[in-house]
């Protein structure tokens, strides 16, 4: 069986058929070639998959990507604007949030929908609103500086 | 992992799911998700169609008539964290579902799918067991409605059929001199409860005149603690009294039935679970009189 779906990632639309066990994250990798998003874990514990999903974030690797017939997405890839990365992207960048990468794009996603939640999260509630998210890496010290830095508008 | 190939319909109302579902031997319904695929991705099931009741939007959504708190299965743990009607008059509703697993999986993962699936370790199986929830099925028979003792039958198995749909869940709300709670030990990777207590206190000038305590997590489905409600009504509410009567939690247990795994035995999480139970009841306090 295969099911149309239409959805729109990072503001272009997509019309494919698909089979209804696809999940959205190998849609979004295999089908369209998007690869930033990445996949951690068969569990749906690390975050690697994280987008969002009509504005909120969800994790790719759980939903089908016949759920998400008629969403719009945002992945890693749409984050940045014509001018330039995104703020949270400067600040992983600035102080260092990551180091061999694979989580980062989850991250960030994850990051925006703390934000978008609380703009101005304490250190432990940063940690809380990521902890759906894993890092083999860098011990999230750096990673929740980040995100501090990004809710100050860059200025730490 | 990839799931098993299975067919996939979307049903735009209960009745169009219902027809679905008997059209469809060994189909199962998809809300969220977030119980399901992961199962089918380790492909501990292979239903022949997923029946896909999310775009359900009668489903959805929380009311209140002041007495009764109606909540549609496909309503979000995110939604049932951030209601302002949960967090006045069911609080431990609220905090529990704001304690299920991480922010992506409270924002897709819904109530009704938690509680068909009935994981031992999940939340919210206690906490609608200690707030009396009453649970509305539709089936094939036309519609009705069971109590969280009737709802819960054991391990991953409740009163929803083959054929059914949980459609709504029904909560008492809080009235005055009332407070509910809920505790958890969450397991530190899954953040699943290991041990999870939900408490509402009735208090009337620090004297305890109703509680119901109910325990998850530890327990193949949600069990009331008859002993420790008995200890606590007509006593004062302090802290001795309080943990005095937690301690009678261990009593109501029985040792067949208590779960353990590589993370914390049978054994332990008997020995501790009084801490969360105390915990509960001490905050759910707080909140009443
Ligand atoms: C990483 C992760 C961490 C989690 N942590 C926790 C946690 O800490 N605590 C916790 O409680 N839960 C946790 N969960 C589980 C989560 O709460 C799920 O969302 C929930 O158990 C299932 O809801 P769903 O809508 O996703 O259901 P689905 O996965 O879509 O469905 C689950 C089952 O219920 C059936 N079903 C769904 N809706 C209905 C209905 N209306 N009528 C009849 N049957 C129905 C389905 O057929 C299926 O068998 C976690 C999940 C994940 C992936
Ligand atoms: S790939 Fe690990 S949570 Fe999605
Ligand atoms: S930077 Fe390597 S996993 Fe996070």
């Amino acid at each position: 069986m295969k099911i149309p779906v239409s959805i729109t990632i990072n503001g272009r639309r997509y019309d494919r058929n698909v089979a209804p066990r696809l999940l959205l994250v190998h849609f979004i990798r295999d089908v369209l070639g998007l690869t930033g998003t990445k996949v951690g874990c068969d569990t749906s514990q690390c975050g690697a998959c994280t987008v969002l999903l009509d504005g909120v974030s969800a994790k790719a690797c759980t939903c089908l990507a016949v759920q998400a017939d008629g969403t719009s997405i945002t992945t890693i890839e749409g984050l940045a604007g014509d001018d330039g990365l995104h703020p949270l992207q400067e600040s992983f960048w600035n102080k260092h949030g990551l180091q061999c990468g694979f989580c980062t794009p989850g991250m960030i996603m994850a990051s925006h929908e703390l934000l978008r939640c609380n703009p101005d999260p304490s250190a432990e509630e940063i940690r809380h609103g990521l902890e759906g998210n894993l890092c083999r890496c860098t011990g999230y010290q750096n990673i929740v500086r980040a995100v501090q830095d990004a809710a100050a508008g860059g200025s730490q | 992992m990839y799931a098993p190939e299975f067919d996939y319909h979307r049903a735009g109302s209960v009745a169009e799911a219902a027809e679905l579902l008997s059209k469809h031997p060994d189909s199962k319904l998809l809300a969220g998700g977030h119980s399901l695929i992961p199962i089918l991705k380790v492909r501990l099931a292979s239903p022949s169609a997923l029946i896909d009741i999310g775009r359900i939007d009668s489903l959805r959504g929380i009311s209140s008539d002041g007495g009764t708190i109606r909540i549609g299965s496909l309503t979000t743990h995110a939604e049932l964290a951030s209601s302002e009607v949960l967090n006045v008059a069911a609080t431990a509703l609220s905090e529990a579902a704001g304690m299920i697993g991480d922010p992506a999986v409270r924002n897709r993962g819904t109530i009704g799918g938690n509680v068909a699936h009935a994981d031992p370790a999940s939340d919210l199986p206690a906490v609608l067991a200690c707030l009396g929830a009453e649970f509305v099925i539709s089936g094939p028979e036309g519609e009705r409605t069971v109590g969280a003792s009737d709802f819960f039958e054991g391990l991953m198995t409740t009163a929803v059929g083959e054929q059914d749909i949980l459609t709504r869940i029904e909560v008492p709300a809080s009235g005055p001199g009332e407070g509910s709670a809920y505790a958890k030990f969450a397991h530190p990777a899954s953040r699943y409860a290991v041990i999870g207590a939900a408490a509402r206190i009735a208090s009337s000038g620090g004297t305890c005149t109703g509680a119901s305590v109910a325990l998850g997590g530890l327990v193949p489905a949600p069990v009331r603690a008859g002993a420790v409600e008995q200890a606590l009504v007509g006593g004062p509410l302090t802290e001795e009294s309080i943990a005095a009567a937690s301690s009678a939690v261990a009593d109501g247990l029985d040792d067949d039935e208590v779960l353990g795994d590589v993370y914390a035995s049978a054994g332990y999480r008997k020995a501790v679970a009084h801490i969360w139970v105390r915990r509960a009841i001490t905050a759910a306090a707080g909140r009443s009189g």
